[in-house]
């Protein structure tokens, strides 16, 4: 029994930075900007958050500087892309590039330092309730915030108005203008929420999966968050369903690879990658679905003619 | 208005602009224009395309800021940074080219462009209402990307009503409509008359701005060349105006010893299943297509007009290579270049992301949809692109067709469209195909540009090659076919001869009645 829960928890760790930072991009996405500096604005806020962390010595001093970390180092592609109208995909791949090596820069003094970590929620008698009480009542507060923000994210995107805005940004950027909709604004606001995410994605590796700083942890999780918004269709339940569809292979692949299964360990370590893809694409069969969840003008400048 | 005295700004006039000027580079798309509009008018803009009509009434809505000039609403002055003000002065407008999210449903459409908090399903409700009041109906839940452009026109209105507005301004309205639909449209203007709006009506289409309009401004490049009232003009005196010199009309020489004229489209039991749920199957269409004649093809929109381009153009090649033929070869199995190697030429329907690539230079445009048949001229040794002399032919070509625009060579997406039209089909003619398919040659095009269209392809016939135009616009193809067929639910009738050829006769047809369709229906029994 205790090793249910304990692999049911390692599985919401290792779903949670995913989950984080991919419904911070679907927010992006839907305002029809593609970022593709999520790896960098998730390596950055891993180093803000450690580092202010270490520093302070609190771990909470630590999230708060990893997400504002994220956010202003979106500012910076915001900045290029919108204002500049330079190439998204180009900006964004040049945004990852400067995460990983200004992180590394920034973080020589860390390595090696111990970190300190994120408490997990403890609630006097409830967490100790077995099974469920550690799996409800006793995980870390990112964890918390990745459902709380998932179920946010679906409420403003499809029950708000200005939730709708966005959506039609990201439909067509020109007819939003034609009808006088602050295109820039809304879309500047929606990629510093997305860094802020990254960022809080990236605070949750260096805070709570692994309390310490290492030169690229973030190690490609950025890369599948981005893949994840995509396959799932620009919906926000499809992204929670995917990370942890990632997170659960990726766990029980680590445990077969511990077990000695006679099966090579390269499928093993792909097996997360095709399992998500697989259930995502079958998820997402219905065509009409899926062309009204892509945001139509996803990646194209947007310079209004005055 | 008569008998107003000129104090300057005067109350009668809902809307006066005075002076206003809007410059791109070196281009004055709008050199000091002088407009009134009345309470309770419809007051018509003419003008060809690239006269400037789009320009003005943007900066009328707040989307473009003027250089200079000055505003009045109401006898105050006003500046009109942003659409939110337009639409506060009670200003609303339906755009020519929609402005609406495909991906989402007619009420969300609409409650973005209200800026009331009131829940969707209030709106839908109101919209639903509204709708029925003015016999547009609507269905608030539909998803704008399944509706027809009739009903996408609809969805505009209904939004711009709800704002309650004084003045509406449409642009181009029925460029887009079935005679059927645009009849609907204007008992909807005249009634928003008679509730004492005012509305700013701009087209090209002559003989509809006679019957609805009380009172005309015109211009031409960029300025006012006069102020009048249609009912007491012509259409010919209408076109003058706009055009600066008679809009020559379209000429056709009898077409002789066509029977004898060898084949060269011939479409052979041409057959396709739906590709999409939304998408019309064609049913054993024929159709010959000899040298030296214009075949016309009508119908209402969405009977598979666009189907069958895409399979004759090759743009969708078929299983039955026998089904289109070339200059007497099986074309079927070929893709849209094979084709093109043949003989033939492709106009599409719509201009931008289709007939031309939006972001790209007219030349640039050129080069993609000839490289294969101009390879020599275009193409160097070893694959490399001879600029100068694609630059050189875009400019033969933009000098031939009279194609207006602001840069020696701009993007495709910075003409307008009657002037990206001409370009578009000034590059197949320029070829001198032996074969040419046109959907919807003149769709939004003015007066003065559609009649040189017209006139070239009948004269591209005329010297020897197969002409077939399908097209929505009945008058056009009266103009310019030696036989009309008609296209309905996907199936063709047979094609006939313009001689005997009346509106009645192709009205019925396209309303699905039988007499041509004689040999389907026994074939199919």
């Amino acid at each position: 029994m205790d090793i249910t829960v304990n692999i049911l928890l390692t599985i919401a760790t290792a779903a949670t930075p995913l989950l984080i930072a991919a419904i911070g991009e679907l927010v992006v996405e839907r305002s029809g900007v593609l970022n593709l500096g999520v790896e960098g604005m998730m390596i950055m806020g891993a180093v803000g958050g450690f580092g202010a962390g270490y520093l302070t010595g609190s771990p909470w001093i630590g999230l708060l500087a990893a997400i504002i970390v994220g956010a202003l180092f979106s500012l910076l592609f915001a900045v290029m892309t919108l204002s500049l109208a330079t190439n998204q995909v180009a900006t964004g791949l040049s945004l990852t590039l400067l995460g990983l090596g200004l992180s590394g820069m920034i973080g020589t003094s860390f390595v090696g330092q111990p970190g300190v970590r994120l408490p997990n929620l403890d609630i006097p008698g409830v967490s100790s309730i077995p099974v469920v009480g550690k799996l409800i009542f006793g995980q870390d507060p990112v964890f918390y915030i990745s459902i709380a923000l998932t179920a946010a994210v679906m409420w403003f995107l499809f029950r708000t108005r200005t939730g709708l805005t966005l959506r039609s940004i990201g439909d067509s950027h020109t007819s939003a203008h034609a009808l006088g909709i602050k295109v820039i604004r809304y879309r500047y606001l929606a990629v510093i929420f997305g860094g802020a995410c990254a960022g809080l994605a990236g605070g949750h590796l260096s805070l709570v999966y692994t309390p310490q700083w290492v030169e690229n942890m973030s190690a490609g999780r950025g890369w599948i968050a981005l893949a994840l918004v995509v396959f799932a269709s620009w919906r926000p339940w499809r992204v929670l369903a995917g990370a942890y569809i990632f997170g659960a292979v990726w766990i029980g692949q680590l445990h077969a690879q511990a077990f000695g299964i006679p099966v090579p360990s390269q499928f093993l370590s792909s097996l997360p990658y095709l399992a998500t893809i697989v259930v995502l694409v079958l998820i997402s069969r219905n065509k009409r679905l899926t062309m009204m969840n892509t945001p139509a003008s996803l990646g194209q400048p947007f310079v209004p003619d005055r | 208005m008569g008998g107003t005295v000129s104090a300057n700004h005067d109350r009668s006039n809902l809307l006066e602009v005075r002076g206003l000027t809007k410059i791109f580079g070196t281009l004055t798309a709008c050199d000091h224009i002088d407009l009134n509009i009345a309470r309770g008018e419809i007051h018509a803009l003419l003008g060809e395309n690239g006269a400037g009509k789009s320009t003005l009434v943007k900066m009328l809505f707040g989307s473009l800021e003027p250089n200079s000039g000055e505003i009045f609403w109401d006898g105050k002055a006003v500046k009109i940074t942003s659409p939110g003000v337009a639409k506060k002065l009670g200003i609303g407008m339906v755009f020519q080219h929609f402005s609406l999210f495909e991906a989402l449903t007619a009420a969300e459409n609409i409650a973005l462009s209200l800026n009331d908090g009131s829940p969707i399903s209030t709106i839908a409700a109101k919209a639903r209402a509204l709708s029925f009041s003015y016999g547009l109906p609507l269905d608030p839940d539909s998803l704008v990307g399944d509706l027809s452009v009739g009903e996408r026109q609809r969805i505009e209105i209904i939004r711009c009503l709800l704002q309650t507005p004084q003045l509406i301004i449409l642009d181009e309205p029925t460029s887009v409509l079935t005679p059927q639909e645009a009849d609907k449209l204007f008992e909807t203007l005249e009634r928003l008359r008679a509730e004492g709006k005012s509305i700013l009506y701009i087209s090209h289409r002559l003989e509809e701005v006679k019957r609805i309009c009380d009172s005309a401004t015109v211009l031409r490049h960029g300025k006012v060349v006069g102020h009048c009232n249609p009912r007491q003009e012509t259409a010919a005196s209408l076109a003058r105006m706009m055009v600066g010199s008679e809009v020559k009309a379209v000429e056709r020489a009898p077409a002789e010893g066509i029977e004898t004229a060898p084949a060269l489209l011939e479409i052979r039991g041409l057959t396709r299943k739906p590709a999409t749920p939304f998408a019309i199957p064609l049913k054993n269409i024929n159709l010959t297509v000899r040298a030296g004649e214009v075949i016309g093809i009508a119908g209402v929109a969405g009977n598979g007009q666009g189907e069958f381009f895409e399979s004759v153009s090759g743009e969708v090649p078929q299983q039955d290579a026998g089904s289109v033929r070339i200059r007497g070869k099986d074309a079927g199995a070929l893709s849209i270049t094979g084709r093109r190697l043949m003989g033939a030429a492709f106009v599409p329907e719509e201009r931008l992301g289709h007939g031309a690539a939006p972001r790209m230079k007219l030349s640039e445009n050129l080069l993609l949809s000839r490289h294969a048949t101009d390879g020599k001229s275009f193409v160097g040794s070893g694959g490399m692109v001879k600029n100068s002399a694609v630059y050189n032919a875009a400019q033969r070509i933009i000098t031939a067709m009279d194609v207006r625009k602001s840069a020696p060579d701009p993007e495709a997406a910075a003409l307008s469209g009657g002037n990206l039209q001409k370009f578009i089909v000034g590059r197949e003619l320029d070829r001198k195909p032996s074969v040419m398919i046109v959907n919807q040659p003149t769709w939004g095009v003015d007066a003065g540009a559609a009649a040189r269209i017209r006139q070239a392809l009948i004269e591209l016939a005329r010297s020897g090659s197969a002409v077939l135009v399908i097209s929505q616009d009945l008058d056009e193809l009266f103009e310019l076919s030696d036989a009309i067929a008609v296209m309905h639910n996907g199936e063709l009738s047979a094609p006939l001869p313009i001689a005997e050829a009346t509106f009645e006769k192709i009205g019925l047809l396209m309303g699905g009645a039988e007499p041509g369709h004689a040999e389907h229906s026994l074939e199919m029994a």
